[in-house]
């Protein structure tokens, strides 16, 4: 259960004496701005607003207890954060304005990061997006709807490639990616990035 | 009224009425748009997920080149509601989080760039379009108006929340857009839905969980009897638009709502023709209910509510290449 091999933070208030708080502060400061999750009263008013609540493994408040008992491994193997689908209705309700959105972001990443994302469909999905990204600097839809459908066919392949045809007879999607000019200078700076994340 | 502009990735693709419409409007708003040059996509939901600060860099340098190329303005114009988020969220954490700040700024040094943070204002397209623009402006240029057109006003969510800025009157019911279709003249309906999630990128990942989002939204606006939902983000309209077929075959509905952008009920009610306003190109047919205004669809539109798998197109393929710079208007 304890994963992590940084010596643990002091125990703060909010945080249970016997648990194993590093990985709360490690959430806490990889996400941007103050996120906030120490102040979770474990309302429920997330789930309760959450639209993919029925889909997913654990509630978000669920989760954050999981986090804050230093319960890594079975939040970060959750397919919470994967169903979240980015609506921010539980971010604007929250009672203590937990950033709670974000940290579904942070959540993912470092499930990606330990090899313990659990909706194979949702990573391979952000990882070949971002695979195009870094490619051309722009998003590429052909191209993901055919890569991504062949692995993983959401709608199915046939219904994939008759929307795909749709689009084409509607001038609403490219045969070929467009490419920013100078893809280069985005590379440098994202590979520097991912240095210093990796630094972390 | 001066603004630097980011179009992103949708609106030279599957949105490009949305563009199309915009540019057809713009001059009669007065806005002059200055296209950021060479932009980057700003991640959508994805880069995110995989990667934290290298995020913020990708969209970083969208900040640092309209920094550097900003001439009179510095206000960064987002028609998308995923763009205009991540903008704002990037602006506002290397604003006030100074190691997050660093870390950008060190990545974007690598290509020889730089953001202040907090030089740039990111704004929507309908917050600029209300605010500046104003009501008044608006109601003087309509001269066709939608009168008899029942509108659902709808706009998903990254546009109000999390509201970064505290741009809007409300994270869950904002009244704006309803403001703006009626100065159109278009008769606005009750849409309780009116700030529910589309489903995003689930129609990717899970497509029950996807049709289900779809249905609810379809079934509200039906239900209030909309003759058109009008949307202001590209993803919303792609969702609910390309997919409303597939989303009836799973429930064997037989729900036809045809999902507009703002802009192109814009275009109609200052007298633009339809075909300029990239109307036609919606899968659901908006044709009969535009035909309640006396706006003729362009013909090569095929019958409503059924799959377009068959249809070929005359001019053949491939597709006209789309400029990547904004064209300003001129065609
Ligand atoms: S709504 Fe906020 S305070 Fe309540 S359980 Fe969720 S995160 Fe915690
Ligand atoms: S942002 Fe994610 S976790 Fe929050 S309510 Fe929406 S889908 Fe649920």
């Amino acid at each position: 259960m304890n994963t992590t091999a940084e010596p643990a933070a002091p125990v703060r208030e909010g945080e249970a004496a016997t648990a194993e708080p590093s990985f709360l502060r490690w959430i806490e400061n990889n996400t941007p701005g103050d996120s906030r999750l120490i102040m979770c009263i474990q309302c429920g008013t997330c789930g309760g607003s959450c639209p993919s609540g029925p889909d997913m493994d654990h509630s978000p408040r669920q989760v954050f207890a999981m986090v804050r008992a230093g319960l890594k491994d079975e939040a970060l193997s959750s397919n919470t954060p994967w169903y979240c689908v980015s609506c921010y209705l539980c971010t604007v309700r929250c009672p203590q304005e937990v950033h709670i959105t974000d940290i579904m972001y942070t959540l993912k990443s470092k499930a990606i990061e330990e090899g313990m994302a659990q909706v194979d469909a949702a990573k391979v999905w952000s990882e070949t997006f971002i695979g195009y990204v870094e490619e051309y600097g722009r998003s590429f839809e052909l191209g993901l709807a055919t890569r991504h459908n062949i692995r993983h066919r959401p709608m199915g392949m046939t219904r994939a490639a008759s929307l795909g045809v749709g689009m084409l007879a509607k001038g609403r999607i490219d045969l070929t990616p467009q490419v920013i000019e100078d893809v280069g200078q985005l590379r440098l700076i994202l590979w520097k990035a991912k240095e210093l994340e990796a630094e972390q | 009224m001066k603004y630097m502009f980011y179009p992103g990735c949708s609106l030279h693709r599957s949105a490009r009425p949305y563009l199309d419409s915009l540019a057809a409007i713009q001059e009669k708003l007065t806005m002059e748009l200055q296209e950021v040059e060479d932009w980057n996509c700003c991640g959508a939901t994805e880069y995110m997920s995989v990667y934290r600060a290298p995020a913020h860099a990708l969209v970083g340098r969208n900040l640092a080149l309209a920094q550097q190329q900003s001439n009179g303005s510095d206000t960064v114009m987002a028609a998308c509601s995923a763009c205009y988020l991540n903008l704002e969220k990037t602006e506002n954490y290397m604003r006030t989080d100074e190691e997050l700040n660093n870390k950008v700024n060190t990545a974007l040094a690598e290509g020889d760039l730089h953001y202040d943070a907090g030089s740039i204002q990111v704004r929507h397209l309908l917050d600029i379009i209300y605010n500046d623009v104003g009501m008044d402006r608006i109601k003087n240029l309509v001269t066709n108006p939608l009168e008899g057109l029942k509108v659902a006003a709808y706009y998903g969510c990254m546009i109000v929340r999390p509201d970064v800025n505290q741009r809007w009157n409300s994270p869950e019911y904002p009244t704006v857009l309803e403001e703006l279709m009626e100065a159109l003249g278009a008769e606005v309906i009750d849409f309780p839905m009116k700030t529910h999630c589309c489903s995003g990128h689930m129609t990717q990942i899970s497509s029950d969980v996807a049709y289900e989002l779809i249905r609810r939204l379809i079934y509200g606006a039906t239900h209030y009897e909309a003759d058109i939902l009008v949307t202001l983000c590209p993803m919303c309209q792609l969702n609910l638009d390309a997919y409303q077929i597939e989303m009836n075959n799973h429930f064997d509905t037989d729900y036809v709502m045809p999902i507009l952008y703002f802009t192109q009920l814009m275009g109609l009610a200052f007298g633009i023709e339809p075909e300029e306003l990239g109307i036609g190109r919606e899968f659901v047919s908006a044709k009969q209910a535009l035909a309640k205004i006396g706006a003729p669809v362009p013909d090569e539109v095929p019958e409503k509510g059924k799959p377009r798998r068959k249809k070929k197109k005359e001019e053949g393929l491939p597709m006209p290449q789309v400029s990547t710079r904004f064209n300003g208007g001129s065609k």
